[in-house]
């Protein structure tokens, strides 16, 4: 890769190398040779799955690794001319917040919870810009009203908590730029916000970029985000550079099998492959079934279990006396057609996932009817229940929380199988739980091996075999893909589209990502508040909305 | 993190324990305190099946005698403090004809011709010396030891027993339960410590198993609090929840999904009850409320020499207090290293 030497360069890192000495591990090379330039009023995203080294590379600038982390003398980042890893502390402490800021992604852990958000502010102000209180106090009001933080010098007074995910973003971010740095570094600012406040912070970023004139590197994993922001794109995977391009080229031309599968795994909004393309399949160039599926619900499906009204009611002991009361679901109703795949929708606190954990009965809905095998599931005993228990599975978000750490993978596969009594005798159960993982994809020498030893992608495909384990009618799916990197992603849908196949299943799949939803679904639920907003087949769903809410939704997501 | 399709290559698979092992080892400190502990463990199983120290209450030396590494066991009669030369004393005379209990000393006289006596075996090698009544003090606190760290063992398990049952009830079923539960727990801290030993000691019986019965029931409050925290957040883990839809019992959920996962929690805090109960025992006997009187432990050990450190004999609260500290700073270090080998947060 040619470096030319730009005059309007700012951040250059030149031949960055970093490795962590571990004890069980020996020595990991997290960043290898990365070489990139950020150019003076720019955005630059660093693109990559987990453990490409992309939030490495970037701590690396303000050198902010841990201390097991070392840097190769080879390794140089110059900024403004100026090598940040020869600087003196006291000279790195100069730059850090005032020339080079960072946002990082959870606005909550890193705000201080016991200082006010003003008093938060201020301290950066005093302590770079010298200011006396009052003069801190004026410019910490302007900062939160430039970042959009609405009764600013009520909200001064505030605590971090008292804020919502947007607001404390927007704070963090009026901290970054208070000092009106040259450089801001964004490490996933928005991953933990809902789709339509990512929305709003990234137009804030934007134009806050316009106004200061600073340079942004942005470091993301969603393909998608980097579409909408950046003007430069660098592509990485294993702590290597595997493409870098200016966005236009890089989305129009992608050159790397890698870049190419990055932007192929996400599923499309216009189009529903048959299966998703995923990373190997562009790396060995094998082809991929390009035919279309269609999907949607008709008024002659059978209807495999149904919800009516059904409503949550959380008691919060506010006082000796007091009582309040939080509808988290308010009324939900809907039809899960056999062999069809249900999506929700909504943002945080919307009530979907309490949806799926009252279905379970693993939450006592406060009122209506599941009706499901014929019987109304929110009034059985808990004996028959164990009999639907059989029926109905989930498949929970995190699959480093859902499967028990001490437990292998083997008696995860078979818990299930004796609770109900499946099987005659363990040599049965043992074929049951071997055909089961060979299903999902992983080998049978896994039974011995424990939780810890497996990827995130390849933990959900073990929770999905227990589930299934069962021989399920109903799978609820509660962001069961949403911690996966985008390609990982692509194969557990491919996983899920195939069992639905196999074995007629029916899904309910919530999810906060729209085109996610979108791709698998053959019906949509839009939640708000606890209530239904709207229910249409996906494609028409998609395209002609009936409400304001989902149109405002749909708008939000990135890359479009 | 692995390539998402690659497998580890090797075919073991340690598990949460083996990797705690491994990094036990690697901490010398911890492997010492582990060597001092099995080292007196083992003494206690000889002790116990009576291959050493079965025979600690024999007269095997004059009274007080000093260490000695190698002992004249026909010098040792004639050291002797209690033995006063008859010749001293005068000839006795015999005034059996107008005594009226005189029948009496023959009968008595006659009865004890009967009783076989014999003579323990004189001790020749006396490294601590003897005590009072001529034991051979490292036998007796040999056997001392034996009885102070089977009751702490015990009492820490008796403890951790009901401090575990209790603290998984509360922590896992909440509500009702859990209020209750805790009225007791406040009932029972609000007591001072030794109070409560002492009162509870007071309207027991003096006995081995009431020893182990008054430290194990006094001392699981701790516990009781450790286990109901880690039930509060482990029973909202999503894996719990997952066993639920599988439709696991709640007893199932409790013992064999939640146990596992803490008792990295419960072994540390074990291991500090070993050390409290073996502290305490010794307080009790100490204050003359422990064990009874026909046993030897570390605290009537200690209880006894109040007056021998008076008249200048060191050697039984060396060995008793020394053993004693020994073994208990070889567990408390031992603790702290399994609290580091055994941290989640350092796993991987």
């Amino acid at each position: 890769m040619i470096m030319s030497t730009s005059p309007s360069s700012l951040l250059r890192v030149d031949h960055l190398q970093v490795q962590f000495a571990t004890k069980n591990h020996g020595v990991i090379h997290a960043v290898k040779d990365v070489s990139f330039d950020v150019l003076r009023k720019q955005t630059v995203a660093l693109v990559g799955e987990s453990g490409s080294g992309k939030s490495v590379t970037a701590t690396a600038v303000l050198r902010l690794l841990p201390r097991t982390a070392t840097v190769s003398p080879h390794s140089k980042i110059e900024f403004d001319g100026a090598n940040l890893l020869t600087l003196s502390a006291s000279q790195l402490r100069g730059i850090r917040g005032k020339d080079i800021s960072m946002v990082f992604q959870d606005p909550m852990s890193s705000m201080n919870p016991v200082f006010t958000i003003g008093q938060q502010l201020m301290e950066t102000l005093q302590l770079h810009l010298s200011m006396s209180v009052k003069q801190a106090k004026t410019r910490a009001i302007e900062l939160l009203n430039e970042v959009g933080i609405p009764h600013a010098d009520s909200r001064f007074h505030s605590y971090p908590h008292q804020l919502s995910g947007g607001q404390q973003q927007r704070v963090m971010i009026a901290m970054a730029i208070a000092c009106n740095p040259r450089l801001l570094i964004a490490d996933e600012p928005t991953t933990a916000l809902d789709v339509t406040v990512q929305k709003q912070i990234l137009e804030l970023l934007m134009k806050l970029r316009e106004h200061h004139g600073m340079s942004i590197l942005f470091i993301t994993h969603d393909l998608g985000l980097v579409h909408d922001i950046a003007d430069q794109v660098v592509v990485m995977q294993y702590g290597e550079v595997r493409e870098q391009n200016s966005k236009t080229e890089l989305f129009a031309y992608p050159q790397h099998p890698y870049t190419r599968a990055l932007i192929a795994c996400r599923p499309p909004l216009d189009t529903r492959p048959q299966r998703l393309p995923i990373v190997a399949d562009f790396v060995n160039g094998t082809q991929v079934n390009t035919g279309n599926r269609t999907r949607g619900s008709s008024l002659t499906d059978s209807v495999v279990l149904e919800a009516r009204n059904l409503q949550k009611q959380f008691v919060l002991r506010t006082g000796f006396f007091k009582r309040q009361y939080i509808n988290a679901v308010e009324s939900v109703s809907f039809k899960l057609p056999r062999g069809k795949t249900l999506g929700i929708v909504g943002e945080s606190g919307s009530g979907k996932s309490t949806t799926a954990l009252l279905l379970m009965r693993l939450l006592q809905a406060t009122a209506g009817e599941v009706e499901f095998g014929g019987s109304d599931i929110l009034k059985l005993g808990q004996k028959e229940l164990l009999s639907i228990r059989r029926r109905i599975q989930i498949v929970f978000q995190n699959p480093y929380a859902s499967l028990n750490s001490r437990f292998t993978i083997g008696e995860l596969l078979l818990e299930p199988l004796r609770i109900h009594g499946i099987g005659s005798g363990s040599q049965e159960q043992l074929q049951m739980a071997k055909s089961m993982l060979q299903r999902v994809g992983l080998p049978e020498e896994v039974l011995q091996r424990y939780p810890h030893e497996f990827s995130g992608g390849q933990r959900q495909r073990i929770a999905i075999a227990r589930c299934l384990m069962l021989r399920p009618e109903v799978l609820i799916l509660d962001e069961a893909v949403s911690a996966l990197d985008v390609s990982v992603q692509a194969q557990v849908l491919n996983l899920l589209q195939d069992l639905q196949d196999e074995f007629g299943l029916s899904y309910i799949f919530i999810s906060h990502d729209l085109s996610v939803v979108k791709y698998i679904s053959d019906v949509v639920l839009v939640m708000q508040h606890g209530r239904v907003v709207e229910t249409a087949d996906s494609d028409q769903l998609y395209a002609s909305p009936q409400t304001d809410y989902t149109r405002n939704l749909l708008a939000a997501i990135p890359g479009r | 993190m692995t390539h998402p399709t690659a497998i580890a290559p090797s075919n073991e698979s340690p598990g949460m324990w083996r990797r705690a092992w491994q990094r036990l080892r690697q901490d010398r400190v911890a492997m010492v305190s582990l060597g001092v502990i099995a080292f007196f463990l083992l003494l206690i199983a000889m002790s116990r099946t009576g291959l050493i120290a079965a025979h600690w209450s024999d007269e095997v030396a004059p009274s007080y005698a000093d260490p000695a590494w190698h002992l004249d066991p026909a010098a040792a009669t004639t050291n002797a403090v209690v033995g006063i030369p008859n010749t001293q004393l005068g000839a006795p005379v015999d005034i059996s004809d107008i005594d009226p209990l005189a029948p009496r000393y023959a009968e008595l006289k006659e009865r004890t011709a009967k009783i076989a006596h014999e003579k323990a075996e004189q001790a020749t090698w006396l490294p601590f010396g003897a005590d009072k009544w001529g034991h051979n003090v490292l036998t007796k606190t040999i056997k001392g030891a034996e009885v102070s760290i089977t009751v702490g063992v015990l009492a820490a398990l008796l403890a951790l027993f009901i401090g575990t049952l209790l603290g998984a009830s509360a922590g896992y079923f909440g509500g009702f339960i859990d209020d209750a539960l805790e009225w007791l727990y406040n009932v029972f801290t609000s007591i001072p410590y030794v109070l409560l030993i002492l009162a509870v000691a007071a309207i027991f019986s003096r006995g081995f198993l009431t020893i182990v019965l008054i430290l194990g029931l006094t001392n699981w409050t701790g516990m009781y609090r450790l286990v109901r925290a880690e039930y509060l957040k482990h029973s909202e883990r999503a894996y719990v929840r997952a066993a639920e839809a599988l439709g696991a019992s709640h007893a199932s959920r409790m013992f064999r999904h939640i146990l596992p996962n803490i008792s990295h929690v419960l072994l540390v805090q074990y291991s500090r009850y070993v050390v409290d109960a073996i502290k305490a025992e010794v307080i009790l006997s100490f204050l003359g409320l422990g064990i009874p009187v026909d046993m030897v432990s570390w605290g009537t050990i200690l209880a006894e020499t109040q007056e021998e450190v008076v008249i200048g004999k060191w050697s039984q609260i060396i060995a008793a207090g020394g053993s004693m500290a020994l073994l208990v700073t070889a567990i408390s270090m031992l603790t702290d290293a399994l609290r580091d080998a055994l941290d989640p947060k350092l796993n991987e």
